[in-house]
C-alpha cells in the first residue's frame, strides 16, 4: 500500500478538522479526494506529507510513519499546491533546474530529469520563455513537472485544476494517467464532481469524515442498489411537479431535482410508480457522482464512520 | 431581454472580449460558461451596466421601457459582498432601505425570501458565521429583495458543496418560475447543463451557443467507453486513428468518426491482445463539446 491510515484525526482547539479517517491506497492508484471547501482534504494531505502531526490515529506513506518520519516522506513525495509555486520571473528551464537543485539531484541526473520534464510538460522549444508569460493551463503543467522532477513514488495534488479550461484539464489528466501507469501513486483533492470520474478510486470527505470509498463505478452501482434508478423527463411545470410529489423517505421517490429544462428523480425499484410514470416520457439516466455525494451527505447524520479501502 | 452585439473590450493591451454577440430571452435561465479568464465577469458587468464595452453594444430591455433599469435588476457578485458583522435580518433590512422599500413591504418580502432560501431559522445569525452555501443564499435574497425582473449571478456554484449547490439552483428555478430572468456564469461544465440556454466563452469569443441538448446534439462524433481488466488499453490506443481519447479511471473514452467505430475499436483492441474489453456508446457531455471546440479554435500558448 502506498498510503495506509488508521483513525487519523486532527483537532484545532475545539474544532475537529479530520475525524477518524481510515484509508488504504494501493500503489499505482489515482485516488481522488472529493469534498467541498473546508471538509478536511487539505488537512489530511498535510498530515500525510508529514507536515502536520495527527492529534490521534496513525498512518504510513510509502512505508514511512507520518508522525516520526516526515523528513523521509518529503524526499520521496511530490506535492503540488493549488497556488502553483513557480517563480514568475524565471524561465521554464530555470524553474525546473531550481527545483531539481532543491531536491539535491546531482549534475548529470539534474540535466536528464529537467530535459524529461520539459518533454512531459510539452514545453520543448519554450525552455527560455519567462514563466509569468505562460497561460494558466501551461503553468499548471510546468508546476506538475517541478513537483515531480525528483521522480517521487507518491504525488499529492491539492486542487490542481482550479480555473483551468476543460481542454487543458483533460490533457492534465492524461499526464496523470501516464504517471500512474509508470507506477507512481497519485492522490488528488478536488471539489469538481465531474473531475472525480478520472480517478481509479475515490474517497468522499464531508465535515472531516470519510463518508464513502470505492471506484467511481462501485459508488454509482452501490447508490443504485441501495436506493434506485435515476429518471429524467421534461414536464411542463417542474416546480409544480416537485411540490406535488412527497419526499418523506417512505414513498418510492427518494430524491427529485430540476435539471435545466427537465426534472430528475431517483426512485426505488425497477420502474416508476404509475402516477409519476404517466406524467411524462421518462428516460433512465446513469447516476452521477454528484447524486452519490448528495445521497451520502443527506444520509450521513449520526451514522457510524465507514472503514475505507480504495 | 438582453441583446449583445459585436462587443469588444480592451483592458490596456489585453483584448478581453473579442466580438461577442448573443441574445437572452425574457424568462430564461441563461448561462455564460467558460474557464477563468474567458471574459465571463466582464460580460456580466456590462449587462449590469457598471462597465462599458470598448465597442459594440449590450442592451437590456425591460417591459414598458427602461426607466430605472438598475433598480429592475439584481446582481450577485462572485465575492461575498454583504456585511459580515450584521445578522441575516439586519443585512436584508439594510438592503431594503437602500432600495427605498416601505417597512411593511420589506418585512413581507424578507419573510418570503427567508422561507424560499430555507434561512428562516437563522435570521439572527451573523453573516460572517454562515457556511458558504448559506452566504450564497443570503446574497441571492438580498439581490432579489426589491423584486427585480432580471438577476445576474457571478459563479454562484463556485466553492459550495454539492448539496448547497442543488439548493441554490432550486432557489433560482423557483425565482425563474415567478418570472425572473436569470443570467449565471460558471466554469463548471456540469453546472452548465442546468441552464436552459448558454454560450461557451473561450478567450473572449463565443465558441458555441444554444440549449444543452442542442449543443450536445451538434457534437459530430460518437463517444465509446472502453473498459477492460487487462492493462494497456490506453497504450494500445496511441495508434488508433480517431479524433481523441481521454482516460477516466479504469475506462477510456474514445471519440470515433463514423458508424463502424465500435467494430474498428474492438478489432484494434483485439490486435493488441485485449479480448475482455466492454465497449458501450455514451452520450457526449458539454465538456466533450467544449474540449473539441477549444482544441480546434485556439492554441493554448
Amino acid at each position: 500500500m502506498a498510503v495506509e491510515t488508521d483513525g487519523l484525526t486532527r483537532d484545532f482547539g475545539a474544532f475537529r478538522a479530520v475525524d477518524h479517517v481510515t484509508l488504504a491506497i494501493p500503489r499505482g492508484a489515482i485516488f481522488g479526494f472529493l469534498g467541498p471547501n473546508g471538509s478536511g482534504k487539505t488537512t489530511t494531505i498535510r498530515m500525510l506529507c508529514g507536515l502536520l502531526r495527527p492529534s490521534s490515529g496513525d498512518g504510513r506513506v510509502v512505508g514511512c510513519d507520518i508522525a516520526r518520519e516526515g523528513e523521509a516522506i518529503r524526499r520521496r513525495i511530490g506535492y503540488m499546491s493549488q497556488k502553483f509555486s513557480l517563480y514568475d520571473d524565471l524561465t521554464v528551464a530555470e524553474n525546473l533546474t531550481f527545483y531539481a537543485g532543491m531536491y539535491g539531484l546531482g549534475n548529470a541526473r539534474r540535466r536528464e530529469r529537467v530535459d524529461a520534464m520539459i518533454g512531459l510538460a510539452d514545453l520543448r522549444g519554450r525552455e527560455r520563455v519567462v514563466t509569468g508569460a505562460l497561460s494558466c493551463g501551461v503553468r499548471q503543467r510546468l508546476a506538475l513537472a517541478c513537483a515531480i522532477v525528483h521522480e517521487p513514488e507518491m504525488i499529492f495534488l491539492d486542487e490542481p485544476t482550479s480555473g483551468v479550461d476543460p481542454a487543458a484539464r483533460r490533457r492534465f489528466w492524461e499526464t496523470i494517467a501516464d504517471l500512474s501507469e509508470e507506477g507512481a501513486t497519485v492522490m488528488v483533492s478536488t471539489h469538481f464532481m465531474d473531475e472525480a470520474e478520472h480517478c481509479t478510486g475515490l474517497g468522499l470527505m464531508y465535515s472531516g469524515r470519510m463518508l464513502a470509498c470505492g471506484t467511481p463505478e462501485e459508488l454509482k452501482r452501490r447508490l443504485v442498489a441501495e436506493t434506485g434508478r435515476l429518471w429524467q423527463a421534461r414536464v411542463r411545470d417542474s416546480i409544480g411537479f416537485l411540490d406535488r410529489i412527497h419526499l418523506d423517505g417512505s414513498g418510492s421517490v427518494l430524491d427529485a431535482y430540476i435539471f435545466g429544462s427537465s426534472i430528475r428523480i431517483l426512485a426505488r425499484g425497477d420502474s416508476l410508480p404509475a402516477d409519476v410514470a404517466g406524467e411524462a416520457d421518462w428516460e433512465e439516466r446513469e447516476v452521477t457522482l454528484e447524486d452519490v455525494f448528495v445521497h451520502h451527505v443527506r444520509s450521513s447524520a449520526g451514522k457510524e464512520v465507514r472503514k475505507c479501502g480504495a | 431581454m438582453i441583446a449583445a452585439r459585436d462587443v469588444q473590450k480592451f483592458y490596456g493591451d489585453v483584448h478581453a472580449i473579442r466580438g461577442v454577440s448573443f441574445d437572452a430571452e425574457r424568462g430564461t435561465v441563461f448561462g455564460i460558461v467558460g474557464p477563468d479568464g474567458a471574459g465571463k465577469t466582464t460580460l456580466l458587468r456590462m449587462i449590469v451596466g457598471v462597465l462599458s464595452p470598448s465597442s459594440g453594444t449590450v442592451r437590456v430591455a425591460f417591459d414598458g421601457g427602461d426607466g430605472e433599469a438598475r433598480r429592475r435588476m439584481g446582481y450577485v457578485a462572485g465575492k461575498f459582498s454583504l456585511y459580515e458583522d450584521l445578522s441575516i435580518l439586519e443585512n436584508l433590512s439594510l438592503f431594503s432601505r437602500l432600495y427605498g422599500m416601505s417597512e411593511n413591504r420589506a418585512k413581507a418580502r424578507a419573510d418570503e425570501l427567508l422561507d424560499l432560501t430555507g434561512l428562516s431559522p437563522f435570521g439572527d445569525r451573523l453573516a460572517g458565521r454562515l457556511s458558504g452555501g448559506m452566504r450564497q443564499k443570503l446574497a441571492i435574497a438580498a439581490a432579489v429583495l426589491h423584486e427585480p425582473e432580471l438577476i445576474v449571478l457571478d459563479e454562484p456554484g463556485t466553492g459550495v458543496d454539492p448539496v448547497s449547490r442543488r439548493d441554490i439552483w432550486g432557489v433560482l428555478y423557483r425565482l425563474n418560475r415567478k418570472g425572473v430572468t436569470i443570467v449565471v456564469s460558471t466554469s463548471y461544465m456540469d453546472e452548465a447543463e442546468l441552464c436552459m440556454r448558454l454560450i461557451f466563452l473561450h478567450e473572449g469569443r463565443v465558441l458555441e451557443s444554444g440549449t444543452p441538448d442542442e449543443i450536445c446534439g451538434r457534437f459530430p462524433y460518437r463517444i465509446l467507453r472502453a473498459r477492460s481488466e487487462t492493462p494497456g488499453v490506453r497504450k494500445s490506443l496511441v495508434d488508433f486513428p480517431c479524433p481523441g481519447t481521454s482516460s477516466f479511471g479504469h475506462s477510456v473514452h474514445v471519440v470515433v468518426d463514423g458508424d463502424d467505430g465500435d467494430r474498428r475499436l474492438r478489432e484494434h483492441l483485439e490486435r493488441a491482445g485485449i479480448f475482455d474489453a466492454t465497449v458501450d456508446a455514451i452520450p457526449p457531455t458539454l465538456e466533450d463539446v467544449f474540449v473539441l471546440l477549444a482544441g480546434n479554435g485556439a492554441h493554448h500558448s
